[in-house]
């Protein structure tokens, strides 16, 4: 019991210390999808309202994809973000016969959205192989890869399931490829460096064409639309901040084009160029200053109270919903199974999908995860309360009955404490399973060691990867270490696998 | 006084109890006696209300034992189970001191009342200190038996006090029980398989075997006119068991 009311304590301090999110006055909230070139874009409109001073920019970088910044823009969480013509109009306004800026925009403004004019480049979908596969199979043009159905593919999942990238593209050129996989895309250029795989769907722009020496398969049939990037952004920031709106405008419009865009993405992808750093590059401000971006030391440091965060208060709220549910659901058996069951539904969801789905109702940022990561946590702690209270002793049970302990009392003084073996190792589970997950929140801008696992998965940096991944398994290790240490105060003494007396001899 | 008007209880398709009726009269030792499966601790479980007979009336000190009443009728009863019953996650004075929390009693006086119950039952200090785990088999039972009587309950129910015991602690405690019986004056019912239990601490001594009484009265009675011959074969059966077992 002490150790559950610790956690609680503990949670609701955190949060405190937390702090409510900033006050809504004199800041422009930008966020990027979690891809570099996105980052890059997104970064490059912070500086600007930066140097501007009009507002403060806040990044929300590194969204999980197009629905969640979508939403997140439509519901207030950001203000602006990079998207693309092709994605505004097929998947978003879902009308494919919107041809023209003008018409896209002119349709958004029922949702208080506006867009800049194109920036310059047409980040289109395209397929591309090694250039010496090009050579040896005569591959010049999409077309040609139906003589060649013994080819392997892999696609990232957006592209796999769009109509506007492989399902159409089969249909329109008639293709078939004996193996078609679904993989991350930065880890698809190693594979398709290493000839693991042939072909794969890249982005016209990606900064890996050249240095890889890709071949862009040529779009003969014009089956790719067109992906020209602007920034989408909430109508009411730009009335507030006319000033870095057309500032923004300003800089950005038509000033990118195809190898510009390529090239920058090339200096953070392959030449290890922070995104600060390259954006900072374009916009020809000095380069970012040292005070205010804090170096990966201080960002491990910073994220690690950012994850305790999200693991204690979505621990927190688990322990105070799951407690009751593993006793109520051990109280009344047969709703006790139907609560179990959609529990346990519950866990089969992917948590990057429970993730998405709460985003309609509570946004994007730290609340819709701590929402996710409570419902995720809740399993293991109804599931070891329920089997702790069913096990107990009935005997134990009756003789509190008969010695007068009311229901209550009975709960807190003979129940729980009997239970808490089984209810401890299921908080334990329930810990390091969240340190885990939690991860996954940086896909809504939840923050924690996922921001950095997602920036480095974008980015194609390992090293990046690693700073999130590593201290987030130490974390795991540290609370598994600090159970142990609290078992031995949480559980009582009496029901202890080792006690420093063993069973005395019968002494009668 | 505890009264049992034509008892009867089911388990499913298993008869426990079958058209029993007792009489506990107050200040005697009541053993409920039989082999496992004979109904004897479904008899003390109704008494306690956390059986519902199927058909009968229970009675104790002239009222009723329903819901309404259960909660003030325990009031009055000690209850002792095998190896004690104590609850592993508290030390032997925290298992003693329970009812006594349940009623709001101070600390000073808890612990006074457990002193007074330790040296009755010959408990020491030391091993009130201790988790149950921690103490013997025979210590275990004598801290199931100091909670039973921290209320000073004028009814004492026992359910095979002393069946986890070895014999020779079982023995010794079996004659403690029966002075402190004496010395107490409660009205006690004792559920037990053991003949020399029954014969040692009984002032009446009920028989049963499959949920239905063969006989009841003194153990005198049982032995020189066994109401059937299942009587007598019960009661030499344990007889010779212990005998060859003292042949050993």
């Amino acid at each position: 019991m002490r150790t559950i009311i610790g956690i609680l304590a503990l949670a609701v301090l955190l949060l405190h210390a937390s702090g409510a999110s900033a006050a809504a006055d004199g800041v422009i909230r930008v966020g990027s999808k979690s891809f570099t070139e996105s980052y890059i874009l997104a970064e490059i409109a912070a500086q600007v309202i930066e140097q501007t001073g009009e507002a403060r920019a806040e990044r929300q970088l590194g969204l999980g994809g197009t629905g969640i910044t979508y939403r997140a823009i439509t519901s207030g969480a950001i203000d602006l973000y990079p998207e693309y013509t092709g994605t505004l109009s097929r998947i978003i306004l879902k009308d494919a016969t919107l041809g023209t800026p003008e018409a896209i925009r002119a349709r958004l403004g029922a949702s208080g959205l506006t867009m800049s004019e194109p920036l310059g480049f047409n980040n289109t979908y395209a397929l591309a192989v090694r250039a010496d596969t090009a050579e040896r199979r005569g591959l010049g043009s999409i077309g040609d890869l139906a003589r060649h159905p013994e080819l392997r593919a892999a696609f990232s999942s957006g592209f796999l399931e769009r109509e506007d990238g492989w399902p159409g593209l089969k249909r329109h050129y008639g293709l078939t490829l004996a193996e078609v996989r679904v993989m991350e895309h930065a880890l698809t250029y190693r594979a398709l460096a290493g000839g693991e795989v042939d072909v794969m769907d890249v982005f016209s722009t990606d900064g890996q064409l050249e240095r890889l020496r890709l071949r862009i398969l040529r779009d003969d049939r014009g089956f790719f639309p067109d992906y020209s990037a602007v920034l989408l952004a909430r109508r009411d920031m730009a009335e507030r901040f006319p000033r870095t709106w057309a500032r923004l405008r300003e800089v950005l419009e038509g000033s990118l084009d195809d190898r510009r865009m390529s090239a920058l993405n090339a200096m953070a992808d392959l030449d290890g160029k922070s995104v600060p750093e390259v954006a900072a590059a374009f916009v020809g401000a000095s380069p970012p200053d040292a005070q205010r971006r804090p170096g990966i030391a201080a960002e491990i440091y910073a994220l690690t109270f950012d994850h305790l965060v999200l693991v204690l208060v979505a621990l927190a709220a688990a322990i105070l919903l799951g407690m009751p549910m593993g006793i109520a659901a051990a109280r009344f058996r047969r709703a006790g199974q139907v609560e179990l069951g959609a529990i346990g539904m519950l866990q089969t969801v992917p948590a990057l999908a429970l993730l998405v789905f709460m985003i309609p109702l509570f946004g994007i940022g730290r609340v819709p995860a701590l929402v996710a990561l409570s419902l995720y946590a809740l399993l293991p702690i109804v599931r070891n309360t329920y089997a702790g209270m069913i096990s107990l002793d009935r005997q134990l049970l009756e003789i509190a009955e008969v010695l007068g302990l009311g229901p209550l009392r009975r709960l807190a003084r003979i129940e729980l404490p009997l239970a808490s073996v089984s209810i401890m190792a299921g908080i334990k589970t329930s810990t390091v399973m969240t340190v885990g997950t939690a991860t996954l929140a940086a896909f809504i801008g939840g923050g924690g060691y996922g921001t950095l696992i997602v920036r480095g998965l974008a980015l194609d940096d390992v090293g990046t990867i690693l700073a999130g991944a590593v201290p987030a398994a130490a974390m795991a290790l540290l609370f598994h270490a600090g159970f142990e240490l609290v078992d031995r105060i949480a559980i009582p003494r009496g029901l202890r696998r080792h006690t420093g007396t063993g069973p005395s001899e019968d002494r009668s | 006084m505890i009264v049992l008007r034509e008892v009867s209880k089911r388990f499913g398709d298993r008869v426990a109890l079958d058209g029993v009726s007792i009489d506990v009269r107050p200040g005697t030792v009541h053993v409920l006696l039989g082999s496992s499966g004979s109904g004897k601790s479904t008899v003390l479980r109704v008494i306690l209300g956390l059986v519902k007979p199927d058909r009968g009336e229970v009675a104790v000190d002239g009222t009723p034992v329903t819901d309404a009443t259960r909660a003030s009728l325990v009031r009055r009863m000690g209850y002792v189970v095998q190896d004690g019953g104590l609850y592993p996650h508290l030390t032997a004075f925290d298992n003693v001191a329970l009812p006594a929390d349940v009623h709001g009693w101070p600390a000073a006086r808890t612990l006074a009342r457990a002193a007074e119950l330790g040296a009755m039952v010959g408990l020491d200090d030391q091993s009130l200190r201790l988790y149950p785990r921690e103490l013997s088999g025979g210590q275990r039972q004598r801290v199931g038996l100091m909670r039973a009587l921290v209320l000073d309950p004028p009814l004492l129910l026992l359910d095979e006090p002393l069946g986890a015991l070895d014999p020779i602690v079982r023995s010794e405690l079996q004659g403690q029980l029966g002075r402190l019986f004496a010395t107490l004056g409660k009205t006690v019912v004792l559920v037990t398989h053991d003949i020399r239990e029954a014969a040692l601490l009984g002032t009446t001594i009920t028989l049963m075997t499959a949920g239905r009484i063969v006989q009841q009265g003194t153990f005198a009675d049982l032995v020189d006119r066994p109401a059937t011959p299942f009587v007598t074969q019960f009661l030499t059966a344990q007889t010779l068991a212990a005998g060859a077992q003292k042949d050993r």
